[in-house]
């Protein structure tokens, strides 16, 4: 049962052939023999979970009408405040911190009665590609357990992987959903900024986070992206509109006379062969499929990199700067004739890695006077320029498509050393965030010459998620009608305990 | 050997720029649905938004943007088709997000002025205070130091705070430089701070207690040689609390400045703050390196582009200007400078207006609450606005006093009784039994015997001289108690004595 | 430009308010000096003529009607509070006056 899709899982449910009660324990077994191994999870709430499901179930007994997930257990990224539950961001400085209150995500997904089984791992505050960067540890890709799941998101999606819950939540700065998917070998989509309230997302860059949902099958994310989106007066950044019709579009999987921009860009040097390989049968079966292919260039992605090695830190030396050890989280140094400014700065010291460190002093160096303009403000005209290509590209194509990442997953500790190195993992999903449109990534197959799943993106216009949902879907149905069966049934890692 | 204020402005020419922070009276903060209401429990107006709990987002508060863009508009502003929130970024306990949001370069409204006037040896004198810029923002919580001798942050041994105030509205109103006003410096200080408050009041936005903080003046001062052009160093006194202190204030440091001047010492730019009880300010501790606040636009908030129909539609929602208005009651009312004056000064102008508008004479309403009214707040030590007496009450005691129901001595007695508590005028007068007597033959009675007592004072009278007629009325009113109206009985005894 | 001193990261670090040891402050100036010369790539497109964008979605004019929510309890606001007394949040003494 476990390996099933959420959509199945719920199906079973609502014919009654098991309980939510029993499929939630079901996945709490499985991550009791799998996660000390995977370490997906920072913190389980068995008991919250188990009675959120008994809820469902009794609900389900009177014969109430119930959402199409309710009953689907889920993992949940630990930026999100859920209320009385350990919210960390993968960090020491909030060790402990129990929220008074539930972000907006939780609030839809309680309203949609999808149990939440717990806090997944992820890096420090959302800073990374590889989970590396969590204050708890790292988190093993379950393909290959010496390997990273990706970041920042690695534990929401290595928990898909290892079958330890069938949908996820993730957040999406600069690929922290897509690029944990591509490596993992599940579908991860941010949607629209905007699409998904940001309230109670602990804040990395405000400009550019968006949160969104992480699956096993396009259908799964769809199920999941109408469950959390919708417009929320207490984020007055969110779009008050209707959401996308991605669910109608993921079941019709239809892709006849769509157009599909190639960005020229986001392929060639630097992409892995097996990357690429199965980049080009991905459009293959795309153009098999009905869909025309076509050729986009988007000149400034060149600098899209760059500039968000300038907009995030600074948004995020900001928005870092409420974790002062006055009024909640670690404090260090509290000792006699301690001043508030020497806590506030040991406690920083103390409470926040490495990486928050370096990137909070680069944003207050971006932000700081004398540099504003030729830093954070040239920052700021790139990402203008970036969203022209977009609007110059989308004029010639539907859909943009790319690798999700250059390369598949990369072995834990291979790239600690070398910051520029792991900030090129964003090199294709970078682009999206700067401009806010939607983007998914999915399975494209595995990589030959390492035997790793490779990632495939697909970039929607703003509040035009469904037409990557139309998209994915139809090239996973002509995918799995290659392979025969799910990607993740060829996942050795956990062969054995599967 | 200090300097006389003479001294400083023969030399001198001062140079003023004010701040004026405002609270807004709205009913939930500029970022969240808490409650603003002044003086409640600690921590019990607080959410996850104004807390600054990770995750939380701010949403603006549309009415605060109103009541900004009405203060613009009443002070003579442009109001920006576009405007932004940038946060302000620098680290302080009581500020729970460690980042202000603010507006910076792109605020709400620029460019307006206000006309105040003063009183001087040669007149009454105009002087135009030109407007810079009216921006929304935010207040912070409360911090309540402990341990020190004198509940003051130096020596404390730790803090605890309350964030109640943490995310009210502020709107902060910045002067352009204010050259020009030569030695009535502290005077238009203090006229333009009285004049803002009562536009800010006219317009409802803000409570504007400068004794509970929702107004609160920042006064920089900067002196330079008389006919010199360029400006001299400035100090920045902050958190002035009342208009007699933003006087003291400027005047005091006019005097600290010339000063320094005279002794060839330089004036620091500095933040100084301003102490009620020696009228001086002090230095506050200057940071070892410049603060950075490293601006940038609110990514969790959008711009703000009111269009022109909202403009307009608030613009008429706009009062009647203070001065204009007082100017119009002025003349309606026919009242003296020097009375109009009084009223304003003892702040009751709004007071005796009601009154009128109840239907009294503004001569009796003035006469009322600045005679026998501010007499007995006076005595009681306490502000009129503070007694149980309301334009109501008094208007209706005016109307009795007309209908001839009240003698003016009675009427004293019932403003005395309703000031004490004791009810209404109307259960004042008859739990007190107050009656005018209006019995002629009662009165008569009194008359006759009042004469009989003092036979050589009718005596007087008869033989036509008048004046004697007092004595024999105040036994008159004495008999009958007070309740007698005294013009009535002046008539009658006339009569009886042959002098009709 | 595309360089930092070890004195302009304390500097830094004073104004974000992290302790750094000099080891932290030497290695983060050299390794800043790689990633400023890699980010400082944007102002090679980045022309007068170009208007920022600090926002992905052209929204304007959001705001909320005037009315008040319940607030947390003083209990709940103060529980993850690392030390309260009197119903307020103890924090060691302050030393700066607000700016």
């Amino acid at each position: 049962m476990i390996r099933k899709s959420a959509a199945e899982m719920a199906n079973a449910l609502a014919q009654g052939a098991i309980t939510s009660v029993a499929l939630t324990q079901l996945h709490f077994n499985r991550i009791a023999s799998v996660d000390k191994d995977v370490h997906a999870f920072l913190h389980l709430d068995t008991d919250g979970a188990l009675a959120q499901a008994a809820a469902v179930d009794a609900k389900r007994a009177k014969g109430e009408k119930l959402s199409p997930l309710a009953g689907v257990p889920l993992a949940l990224k630990d930026v999100l405040a859920q209320k009385g539950i350990p919210t960390t961001c993968g960090s020491k400085i909030l060790e402990g911190w129990r929220p008074p209150y539930d972000s907006t995500v939780v609030s839809n997904l309680k309203k949609n009665d999808i149990v939440i089984l717990g806090k997944t791992n992820m890096d420090e505050f959302a800073m990374g590609s590889s989970t590396e960067n969590s204050a708890y540890g790292p988190t093993h890709n379950p393909w290959d357990l010496a390997r990273i799941p990706g970041g920042s998101g690695g534990g929401s999606a290595a928990s898909l992987a290892a079958f330890e819950a069938p949908l996820a939540i993730g957040t999406d700065t600069g690929g922290s959903i897509r690029q944990p998917a591509a490596v993992t070998g599940t579908v991860g989509v941010k949607p629209t900024y905007g699409g998904v309230s940001r309230y109670g997302l602990v804040a990395f860059s405000s400009s550019l986070d968006q949160a969104g949902p992480c699956a096993r099958t396009v259908l799964d994310a769809a199920l999941l992206h109408e469950a959390i989106a919708g417009h929320d007066p207490k984020d007055a950044t969110s779009i008050n509109a209707p959401v996308p019709q991605v669910v109608a579009a993921a079941k019709s999987a239809d892709v006849k006379g769509m157009k599909i921009g190639v960005v020229k860009e986001l392929n060639g040097d630097g992409y892995q062969p097996g990357v690429r390989a199965r980049f080009e049968e991905s459009l293959e079966l795309l153009a098999k499929a009905g869909a025309e292919i076509v050729e986009v260039s988007c000149p400034n992605f060149e600098y899209a990199l760059a500039a968000y090695y300038l907009i995030a830190p600074s948004e995020a030396s900001s928005n870092l700067a409420r974790f002062d050890a006055m009024r909640y989280g670690l404090r260090v140094g509290d000792i006699d004739g301690a001043s508030a400014e020497e806590v506030m700065k040991l406690t920083r010291e103390v409470g926040f890695g490495r990486e928050v460190k370096c990137r909070i002093i680069l944003g207050t160096y971006a932000l700081s006077s004398g540099y504003y303009d030729a830093y954070y403000g040239s920052a700021q005209k790139v990402r203008t320029l970036i969203t022209q290509d977009f609007t110059n590209a989308f004029a010639k194509a539907d859909v943009l498509v790319s690798p999700t990442c250059p390369t598949t997953a990369f072995k834990i500790g291979e790239k600690s050393d070398d910051p520029l190195a792991m900030y090129l993992n964003d090199i294709a999903t970078i682009p999206v965030n700067m401009a806010g449109i939607g983007g998914m990534s999915l399975p494209s197959g595995i990589a030959d010459e390492d035997g790793l799943p490779v990632g495939f993106q697909i970039m929607s216009p703003v509040m035009k998620d469904e037409r990557m949902y139309s998209v994915g879907a139809a090239l996973e149905a002509a995918l799995l009608g290659t392979w025969g069966a799910p990607i993740l049934s060829k996942a050795p890692a956990l062969g054995g305990v599967a | 050997m200090s300097l006389t204020y003479e001294d400083v402005i023969a030399k001198y020419e001062p140079v003023l720029g004010l701040e004026v922070h405002c609270e807004l009276n709205t009913n939930s903060k500029m970022f969240c649905g808490c409650s603003t209401i002044f003086g409640a429990e600690p921590n019990t107006q607080t959410c996850p938004v104004c807390l600054a709990l990770p995750g939380a987002l701010p949403v603006v508060n549309e009415k605060a943007i109103e009541s900004t863009i009405k203060i613009g508009l009443a002070l003579n502003c442009s109001i920006a088709p576009f405007s932004r929130f940038a946060r302000k970024n620098y680290f302080y306990p009581d500020m729970p997000k460690n980042f202000q949001i603010s507006q910076y370069d792109e605020p709400i409204c620029v460019n307006g002025y206000v006309d105040v006037e003063i009183e001087t040896e040669e007149g009454p004198k105009k002087f135009r205070v030109e407007i810079e810029r009216v921006h929304m923002e935010e207040d912070t919580g409360k911090s309540l130091h402990v341990g020190g001798a004198t509940g003051r942050i130096h020596g404390a041994e730790y803090s605890l705070l309350d964030y109640n105030r943490a995310g009210i509205p502020l709107v902060e109103i910045v002067t352009k430089i204010v050259p020009g006003t030569g030695k009535y410096a502290p005077e238009v200080a203090k006229a333009y701070v009285a004049e803002l408050r009562d536009i800010l009041r006219s317009l409802g936005v803000s409570d504007v207690k400068m004794e509970q903080g929702s107004l609160r003046c920042d006064a920089n001062v900067s002196l330079r040689l008389i006919g010199a052009e360029k400006l001299g160093t400035r100090s920045e006194t902050k958190n002035v609390n009342s208009l007699r202190s933003v006087e003291r204030a400027v005047r005091g440091e006019m005097i600290r400045h010339a000063e320094l001047l005279n002794k060839g010492e330089r004036v620091v730019q500095e933040t100084r703050h301003f102490q009620e009880e020696s009228g001086l300010t002090r230095s506050g501790r200057s940071k070892e390196q410049a603060e950075d606040y490293r601006y940038f636009p609110e990514p969790d908030l959008v711009p703000v582009e009111p269009d022109a129909a909202w403009i307009e539609e608030l613009r008429a929602q706009l009062p009647e200007r203070p001065s204009v208005h007082r100017k119009r009651l002025q003349e309606e009312w026919s009242v003296p400078d020097k009375e109009m004056a009084a009223m304003i000064n003892a702040d009751l102008l709004d007071t005796v207006e009601a009154t009128v508008i109840l239907g009294s004479d503004p001569t009796k309403a003035r006469s009322w609450w600045l005679g026998e009214i501010s007499r007995i707040a006076n005595e009681q030590n306490v502000s009129v606005k503070e007694l149980a007496i309301t334009p109501t009450d008094v208007a209706e005691i005016v109307a009795l006093v007309a209908k001839g129901e009240l003698t003016d001595k009675l009427a004293r007695q019932v403003v005395e009784g309703v000031i004490a508590g004791e009810g209404k005028p109307a259960a004042v007068i008859s739990a007190r039994g107050i009656k005018v007597v209006n019995d002629d033959s009662a009165l008569m009675a009194a008359i006759e015997k009042a004469c009989a007592e003092q036979p050589e004072t009718a005596e007087k009278v008869r033989n036509g001289h008048l004046p004697a007629a007092g004595a024999l009325i105040g036994a008159i009113m004495k008999e009958t108690k007070g309740q007698a109206d005294a013009a009535r009985v002046r008539e009658l005894l006339l009569g009886h004595l042959g002098q009709a | 430009m595309s360089s930092l001193s070890r004195d302009e990261v304390a500097n830094l670090a004073r104004l974000a308010r992290i302790e750094m040891s000099e080891e932290e402050l030497v290695n983060l100036a050299s390794e800043f000096t790689v990633i400023l010369e890699a980010v400082a790539r944007v102002q090679e497109v980045a022309g007068a003529d170009v208007a920022p964008t600090s926002h992905p979605l052209p929204l304007r004019n959001v705001f909320r009607p005037d009315v008040t929510t319940p607030s947390l309890t003083p209990e709940e606001a103060l529980s993850g509070a690392p030390a309260s007394e009197d119903q307020r949040f103890r924090v060691p003494q302050i030393l700066g006056e607000e700016a």
